[in-house]
């Protein structure tokens, strides 16, 4: 069996935060990130799973998985 | 089999706290897709309205988070809101004088357009925004401008309220006319006057 890893560079939590915070503070966190590294962002924002899809067709940044658990959505994003 | 690792902690909740590093966005615009031209907003904020601001400040921030370049204009009651928090009066002769009395300066203290009941309804505003995560439209300007977002004042709207370059909260512009003002309007990709 082949164990492959994946290492998420950072977090961000964006639970009971509205529109935009989400998407800017991602943003903001991002850019510490190098080409290639992963974050995982949380969120509880129901209109973030558009707005995610929509931030990195805009920004050129990877959006990897995009999940909805219990109602907490997230998304694992590859910075370009 | 996939293993996936995580950092222990996420980031700090409060952001805003590496605002004291040196310029820790510089940078930010090479996450703007790189093969085409950075798009450019420009935003006229003409309303000192809070709903409107909120408006303006999502946006702004927004659009800067996504990589474009954003300036606003701050233009007639748009301009109240960049007055900073510990300058009460503005104004140099008395009817100049009673607009800041009217309407007070500062992005904390600013008006509904409607139900605004003496401040009760911007009161009850930001309880609402407090319990839905909703930040607060001086924080999203603070969040613009660590973001790159250009603030320019409009001068003869200062002239004409009295307001002087030194009670605007730091980092604002000089102050500019209608002509500068349709230059960056005329270059840009989308231009909304709020």
């Amino acid at each position: 069996m082949t164990t492959e890893t994946v290492a998420i560079a950072q977090r961000v939590d964006a639970r009971g935060l509205s529109c935009p915070l989400p998407i800017v503070r991602t943003a903001i966190a991002i850019k510490t990130l190098k080409t290639g590294d992963l974050i995982e962002v949380l969120a509880t924002d129901p209109g973030s799973t558009k707005d995610f899809t929509a931030w990195a067709k805009t920004t050129g940044n990877e959006l990897v998985t995009s999940s909805v658990t219990d109602g907490v959505y997230r998304f694992l994003l590859r910075r370009k | 089999m996939t293993t996936i690792t995580r950092p222990d902690t996420f980031l700090p909740p409060d952001l805003m706290d590496g605002l004291d590093d040196p310029d820790p966005f510089q940078g930010l615009e090479t996450i703007a897709s790189g093969e085409t031209k950075t798009k450019s907003i420009v935003i006229v904020a003409e309303s000192g309205d809070l709903e409107r601001t909120w408006a303006t400040t999502i946006l702004a921030s927004t659009a800067a988070a996504s990589g474009m370049q954003v300036s606003i204009f701050f233009t007639f009651w748009g301009l109240f809101p960049l007055v900073r928090p510990d300058i009460r009066m503005t104004g140099k002769n008395w009817m100049q004088k009673m607009l800041a009395v009217m309407n007070r300066p500062g992005i904390g203290h600013l008006k509904l357009s409607k139900l605004n009941f003496a401040g009760m309804g911007p009161w009850m505003m930001h309880r609402l925004a407090k319990q839905h995560g909703v930040a607060k439209p001086g924080e999203l300007l603070e969040m613009a401008q660590a973001l790159g977002v250009r603030l320019i004042p409009c001068q003869m709207s200062m002239d004409m309220m009295g307001v002087s370059a030194d009670q605007l909260i730091e980092g604002v512009e000089p102050a500019v006319g209608a002509a500068t003002a349709l230059e960056l309007m005329a270059e840009a990709d989308a231009t909304l006057f709020i």
